[in-house]
């Protein structure tokens, strides 16, 4: 046994980062996928990244995409023209799992929707992943990351106390991904033992809600609705992100009880200020807070987050820096646990993605290809896969079904 | 009668807290029956951390312990005693899962790696979730979800869209990046059972909170290596995301390409504004977006957030409102797809729970109660294990239960 997911094969006809990522996750276990793009309806993410606001030249020097849409096979093929429909519906004949995340009714009318991928493979496990979920009076609306943020109530409990709600982009895709990911395993656990199929419905802004099911509860138990609190915990403190010395270095530290605060207070030498009645226990200190914040700030910023991290760490007490992506892919840590690879895209050259984030000992998760190009694999799919001949090919292209 | 997805799957919890109690409620859900171990007497760290019903702290009204638990059985155990081991033992036998959480010295301590596990129950899987793994120099630091979270570099991108980097980097939001490593170790965990029903074949999975969150960031992250950028919270102003006051509140819009910025025009019913050649084409507009989002406000004032809502996704601009909890809430999509459900419980009562973001069509997700601390010992103890009547007294009254 190489892989987990060894013999599973994906129809992909996602976009985005939402979509994609949820099949990515199952390639990093053994998965096969194709992606089914057009030259006319290509990936969003091969043109231009939101966050940045990087346009990408040509369709194949984006790095989201070729990290997003990493392991997987890709065929060019127009799903709007019957044929092309036609031959979508044979990939998925050949797959085991359909993931899509059009605005909801975009497949019934291509002809591709779960109703009719049935018909032709009963036992297809049909992911739809869509804004606000394929039912309900806003079913239609459309959306990207950070709406489902907004939309979720996340946004606005995040940010600085004193500040504005903030917005998370690209990882709210990743978490419905992640989401949708799970959603399938648990069918696909179910098909194989009872060899019946489904159909999956995703709400990605559902996703996030999931994520704070806590604060909800405050809510539907005490009519509490939570606003933002930075770094702040509901009661221990110290609990902050404090600067450090240096441009822009932070080190986190969390307080959870007393012995962790005599250990904290004999680590920083055992200053004056914490001899204060007002600090000797956890109720006093979340009272004082922000004086206690304060006063911390005097000692971090006399050293580097790295030396903070240890002097804390050694005497047992909670503390890791804000790491920037500079420090973190050359952290010691990072490197022991050989956290990064690099591999090679035909156009743009080598790129560093980081492993799969899990290290199971019998089946390992692996990332072994950067995006493929568009319609890469349209001699293997249509060909070898399934089975057409040459001439088919090439008069379905010279029709611009296959690109 | 539908049978559940993960039917028939049996699943040990050693766990507290949020990432392996979230990752093993995921399982319990969808129909695996999890037996959760709470160290006798304090129980899990939930149990003390609110939100409380009434805001009463209790150890069985904490919001935070109910939503993390659900359709679990519970039982309590200290596993330092002899006996405990024995029965964790017992328990680890009968399990395919087990999830834990420990520091991975405290395992050791207690007998309890992999190895020695395996040679209990050879199928068995293992999910050790810790802040850093199971190697490498931080293996043994301690860190809370706060730390985890800037520790993995995920800190540091927020709040995004800041104007200076005078303030502090901070967290995500309550403790959805903790909520989000279980969703991740749930993932890899299935991964393993799928095979395993046909190969017999175990395993051990190390999942490290710290890389499990750079996952999820990993564009920005290797932002770094590839392009030589060191992405930060700091605001991009090309961004094409933005944020506009309205009459009630915050909308936010995006007006990338041309069909949301014809979205976006047709939603203010074209003014004159709009015609400009600096909004001509995408890159011209990232370019403006200042101008751009100076233009909208005065409109935006003028309309409600609903209005802006419906109007624009009507005709093709994705804008939606930033919801306050309470707004969520009570959210009619929410309500009209039963995202809110009422389970009941015996000590916090009926109150309304977020369900699932998934429907299988299938194997509906199901809610049912979070037990009590040792709600399930009698069951457990006696039905499952074998334990007598007397047994039982004498290890409750030895501690160990």
């Amino acid at each position: 046994m190489n892989s987990a997911l060894e013999g599973i094969r994906i129809a992909d006809f996602s976009q985005f980062w939402a979509g994609p990522y949820a099949v990515t996750l199952l390639t990093y276990m053994g998965a096969e996928a194709i992606k089914i793009e057009s030259t006319k309806r290509h990936d969003g993410t091969r043109d231009i990244s939101m966050t940045t606001g990087r346009r990408y030249a040509g369709l194949e020097s984006s790095l989201p995409f070729a990290e997003i849409c990493a392991n997987r096979l890709n065929v060019a093929l127009d799903i709007t023209k019957p044929k092309g429909a036609e031959l979508a519906k044979r990939i998925v004949q050949v797959s085991d799992i359909v993931v899509q995340n059009f605005t909801p009714g975009t497949m019934d009318r291509l002809g591709l929707g779960y109703e009719d991928l049935k018909e032709i493979k009963p036992d297809i496990i049909y992911l739809s992943s869509s804004a606000v979920g394929t039912t309900g009076p806003e079913r239609n609306y459309r959306g990207f990351a950070p709406l489902f943020c907004n939309q979720s109530g996340a946004s606005h409990i995040t940010g600085y106390a004193d500040g504005e709600p903030v917005t998370m982009g690209g990882k709210i895709d990743i978490l419905s991904a992640m989401t949708s990911a799970f959603a399938i395993l648990a069918a696909l656990n179910h098909r194989q033992k009872t060899g019946e199929g489904q159909h999956i419905d995703v709400s990605s802004t559902e996703s996030i809600s999931a994520l704070i099911g806590d604060v909800f509860m405050d809510y539907t138990m005490n009519a509490r609705s939570q606003t933002r609190k930075g770094n702040r915990d509901n009661i221990m403190a110290p609990h902050n992100c404090y600067r450090c010395k240096g441009e822009d270095k932070w080190i986190s530290i969390a307080i959870s009880n007393d012995d962790e605060w005599r250990a904290f207070v004999d680590a920083i030498g055992n200053p004056e200020w914490a001899k204060d009645g007002r600090l000797s226990d956890a109720y006093s200190r979340k009272a004082n807070e922000e004086e206690l914040d304060r006063l911390i700030s005097g000692w971090t910023i006399n050293h580097t987050h790295y030396e903070a991290m240890e002097i804390l760490q050694k005497a047992g007490v909670a503390a890791m820096p804000s790491f920037s992506s500079v420090e973190l892919l050359s952290d010691p840590h990072f490197k022991a646990r050989e956290r990064a690879v690099e591999l090679e895209h035909p156009v743009i050259g080598k790129i560093t993605m980081l492993t799969p984030p899990w290290k199971l000992s019998e089946t390992p998760a692996r990332v072994s290809s950067p995006a493929s190009l568009l319609g890469q694999h349209n001699s293997y799919v249509f060909g070898e896969l399934l089975g057409m001949s040459q001439e088919e090919i090439k008069a379905l292209a010279e029709e611009q079904v296959i690109y | 009668m539908s049978e559940k997805a993960l039917e028939g799957t049996k699943v040990l919890e050693y766990a507290s807290f949020i990432s392996g109690p979230y990752c093993s409620k995921l399982l319990a859900d969808l129909g695996a029956e999890v037996i959760k171990i709470e160290r006798t007497g304090v129980g899990d760290e939930a149990r003390r951390r609110g939100p409380f019903l009434g805001d009463i702290p209790h150890p069985e009204r904490s919001g935070l312990f109910l939503y993390l638990n659900t359709n679990k059985k519970g039982i309590t155990l200290d596993p330092e005693t002899q006996t405990g081991r024995k029965i964790f033992l017992e328990l680890v036998r009968w399990a395919d899962i087990l999830i834990e959480d420990k520091p991975p010295k405290e395992m050791e301590e207690l007998g309890f790696t992999y190895d020695k596990l395996k040679e209990i129950n050879p199928q068995l899987i293992m999910t050790s979730i810790t802040p850093f793994g199971q190697t490498g120099p931080y293996r043994d630091y301690k860190a809370y979800p706060l730390n985890v979270v800037h520790g993995a570099g995920s800190g540091y991108l927020a709040p995004g869209g800041s104007q200076n980097l005078e303030r502090e980097p901070v967290k995500s939001t309550s403790f959805s990046d903790d909520a989000a490593c279980g969703i991740s170790a749930a993932f890899a965990t299935i991964c393993a059972l799928l095979p395993r029903w046909s190969t017999g074949v175990g395993q051990y999975i190390d999942v490290s909170k710290q890389e499990a969150l750079m996952a999820m960031d990993q564009v920005e992250l290797c932002q770094y290596p590839n392009e030589g950028k060191v992405a930060s919270r700091k605001v991009d102003p090309r961004m094409a995301i933005r944020v506009t006051p309205c009459k009630d509140g915050d909308m936010m819009i995006i007006a990338m390409d041309d069909r949301q910025w014809k979205g976006l025009v047709s939603m203010m019913d074209e003014p004159e504004w709009t015609k400009d050649e600096i909004f001509k084409d995408i890159l011209s507009r990232m370019q403006h977006m200042g101008e751009m989002l100076k233009n909208v406000a005065p409109w935006a004032m003028q309309h409600t957030r609903d209005e802006m809502y419906h109007t624009g996704q009507e005709r093709g601009a994705p804008v939606a409102p930033i919801r306050s909890i309470e707004e969520a809430a009570n959210w009619q999509q929410f309500k009209e797809r039963d995202f809110f459900v009422e389970i009941d419980h015996p000590k916090a009562g009926r109150i309304s729970y977020p369900s699932a973001p998934y429907k299988l069509s299938k194997t509906p997700w199901e809610g049912g109660a979070a037990p009590l601390l040792g709600q399930h010992n009698e069951e457990v103890y006696s039905t499952l294990l074998g334990y007598s009547k007397e047994d039982i007294v004498m290890m409750r009254e030895a501690g160990v239960i």
